[in-house]
């Protein structure tokens, strides 16, 4: 019975294929029904992510001279007091290093978006009890440790919009996959 | 020496009875004469009497006491972030035990109640959806045998001194099979919108990992896989869902996955862009570098190990690839000087560990080992210095050169550079 379904669903969707003109994205099979609809309030209550171009940020808003205390009580203990060290690495520093046979790989001399220090301060820090800080509280350490690293002014603010057209200084120095290139 | 007998001194094996207790057994063997008759000391022991029971049934096994290969763990700071690796040394096959495959976590490990837990689908879809985990499991399934590797495997090997093991070099690599749903199912179950072109996968651990992965790939290949091994996936392995994304870089088989929102960019998160992301010479960066190239690693003898025979040793390895099927396996005994193919174990699959294994004599005296393998897209892995020469010392992630490890004189085995 089940099988003959399949067969049914399988026949109609190659008839799709041969017929349609205007292709989909790929030739899709019937859907089996499972599952129930996600409410736009469950798809907000779990949809932390960040895009490059700052969709996802949450309203709210922060400077470094605020965020200079979240990050003492937060940050300093792991990245060190003026997040150029500690145990877990420095944030800050690097710059020009990449070249160099002893690369310092940190947020102001190797990643490309101020968005993904937002989003992974937000999703994931701090280590021991991550995702306890209020978007406000992001905002500004963030904006403290880019004003550390010499990104962006003291009192600069930094919210849903002024955040994603911060020019990290590595913007520009990925490249896609070349592979593959030796052994091919 | 193990045998069954009851345990007096007049039955203990030779082999470990000692000297003396075996001239006492002689003595009363011929004094008994004629009346033990099938009583003979050997080299294996003796059989006699009555044997004891065994131990009594048991609901969920373990394997012997005499076995006690274990996952290399490095203690730090923080005990739930870190690595652990499968001892690939002590494998067979090429199917990695579940409580030996390797682990690397940010936040530690979960405790997840599968009626609770609930998988997502949001983004650009017709019908936002949200899954339970019995759901899921009811759907039309598959089951495949697939390596996950972490993209740093073998991360020490860029250096000027090589890893002096298996597990150290080649240990964040395990193979499994593992069953679940096509991705592709879930997806058409809420319905892909035109113009669609990334997913981000995240899982439900306490940092919230999230990696993006390619549509065509997701539509391709994925699993949201519940089961490993003919069991659950085991907790530290994502229970109760998580991705399984052939042949791709480890850190994107999202563990504990409970959400997917489809979308027409990367995400750009710091595990695609700071990590796993690999620097060359020139301070550019490669990114979004996906497919674990064909590698392989001689297993036995390996680093650690110490033959204590000349003669015949079989060599043992493993090796993958995540464009495809490994097709052939050279394996060198003479420093590179010349190669030999291996014998390949079957069933050889896609983006899954090959067996490998070619017969061996020991002779004595230094000998250096090493394997390299090709896939069916017709890839050679290459030498180190090769890589090196493309890219540089400084790119952490996606080392798949040769290893080679030496046999010296007295039997132990270290890597070939120490």
């Amino acid at each position: 019975m089940r099988m003959h379904r399949w067969l049914i669903y399988g026949s109609f969707t190659m008839l799709l294929m041969l017929l349609t003109t205007a292709s989909p994205l790929y030739p899709q099979s019937k859907p089996l029904g499972v599952g129930r609809a996600a409410t736009a309030s469950e798809v907000k209550a779990w949809g932390i992510s960040i895009a490059p171009d700052g969709r996802g940020l949450p309203e709210g808003s922060g400077t470094a001279a605020a965020g200079k205390e979240v990050y003492a009580r937060r940050c300093s203990e792991c990245h060190g007091d003026n997040a150029d060290g500690g145990d877990d690495g420095p944030l800050i520093g690097g710059q020009g290093s990449l070249p160099t046979p002893k690369p310092l790989k940190t947020v102001i001399s190797f990643w490309p978006h101020a968005t993904t220090l937002w989003d992974y301060v937000n999703r994931s820090m701090p280590y021991d009890r991550p995702g306890m800080l209020p978007a406000d509280q992001v905002y500004s350490v963030v904006a403290y440790v880019l004003h550390l690293g010499g990104i962006v002014g003291e009192n600069d603010v930094m919210d849903a919009k002024t955040l994603p057209q911060v020019k990290m200084p590595n913007r520009d120095g990925f490249v896609p996959d070349p592979r593959p290139g030796v052994g091919k | 020496m193990k045998q069954h007998g009851v345990d007096t001194p007049t039955k203990k094996p030779a082999g470990s009875a000692g000297n003396a207790s075996r001239r006492k057994f002689l003595g009363m063997g011929a004094v008994l004469g004629g009346l033990l008759t099938a009583c003979q000391t050997t080299d294996i022991g003796e059989e006699k009497g009555p044997s004891p029971l065994g131990r009594p049934l048991r609901a969920y096994g373990e394997r012997s006491a005499n076995e006690t290969s274990q996952r290399f763990m490095r203690p730090g700071k923080h005990p739930e972030l870190g690595a652990t690796r499968t001892p690939l040394q002590d494998s067979h096959g090429m199917i990695t035990p579940s409580g030996l495959h390797f682990e690397r976590h940010h936040a530690g490990i979960p405790d997840i109640d599968p009626a609770e837990h609930r998988l997502m689908i949001h983004g650009m879809v017709e019908r936002p959806l949200i899954f339970t985990v019995e759901e899921i499991r009811r759907l039309p399934s598959v089951s495949q045998i697939h390596f996950v590797e972490c993209a740093g495997n073998g991360g020490g090997e860029w250096g000027a001194k090589t890893a002096p093991s298996a597990e150290l070099s080649h240990g964040l690599a395990s193979c499994s099979e593992w069953t679940g749903v096509p991705l592709r199912l879930l997806l058409e179950e809420a319905g892909v919108k035109s113009g669609a072109s990334w997913l981000l996968a995240e899982g439900a651990d306490a940092c919230h990992m999230q990696r993006s992965v390619p549509l065509d790939k997701a539509l391709d290949d994925v699993i949201v896989a519940y089961g490993q091994n003919g069991e659950a996936i085991r907790p530290e392995q994502g229970y109760p869902l998580r991705l399984v994304v052939p042949g791709f870089e480890g850190n994107m088989n999202v563990k504990w996955l409970r959400r997917i929102k489809v979308d027409d960019t990367p995400y750009m998160t710091r595990n695609e862009t700071s990590k796993y992301s690999e620097l060359q010479d020139d301070g550019t960066a490669w990114i979004f570098t996906y497919p674990m190239d064909a590698k392989s690693v001689i297993t036995y003898p390996s680093g650690g190990h110490k033959l204590n025979s000349q003669g015949a040793h079989e060599i043992r390895g493993l090796a993958w690839s995540g464009r495809g099927t490994i097709s052939r396996v050279e394996v060198s005994t003479d420093d590179g000087g010349t190669w030999q193919d291996a014998e390949l174990q079957e069933p050889r699959l896609p983006m899954a560990f090959t067996r490998f294994r070619i017969p061996w004599s020991w002779e004595g005296g230094d000998v250096v080992i090493q394997s390299r393998s090709t896939d069916d897209t017709g890839y050679v892995q290459p030498p180190t210095a090769a890589l090196i020469e493309e890219r540089g010392t400084k790119s952490v992630y996606h080392h798949n050169g040769i290893k080679a490890w030496k046999v010296n004189a007295d039997g132990s085995v270290t890597n070939a550079d120490a």
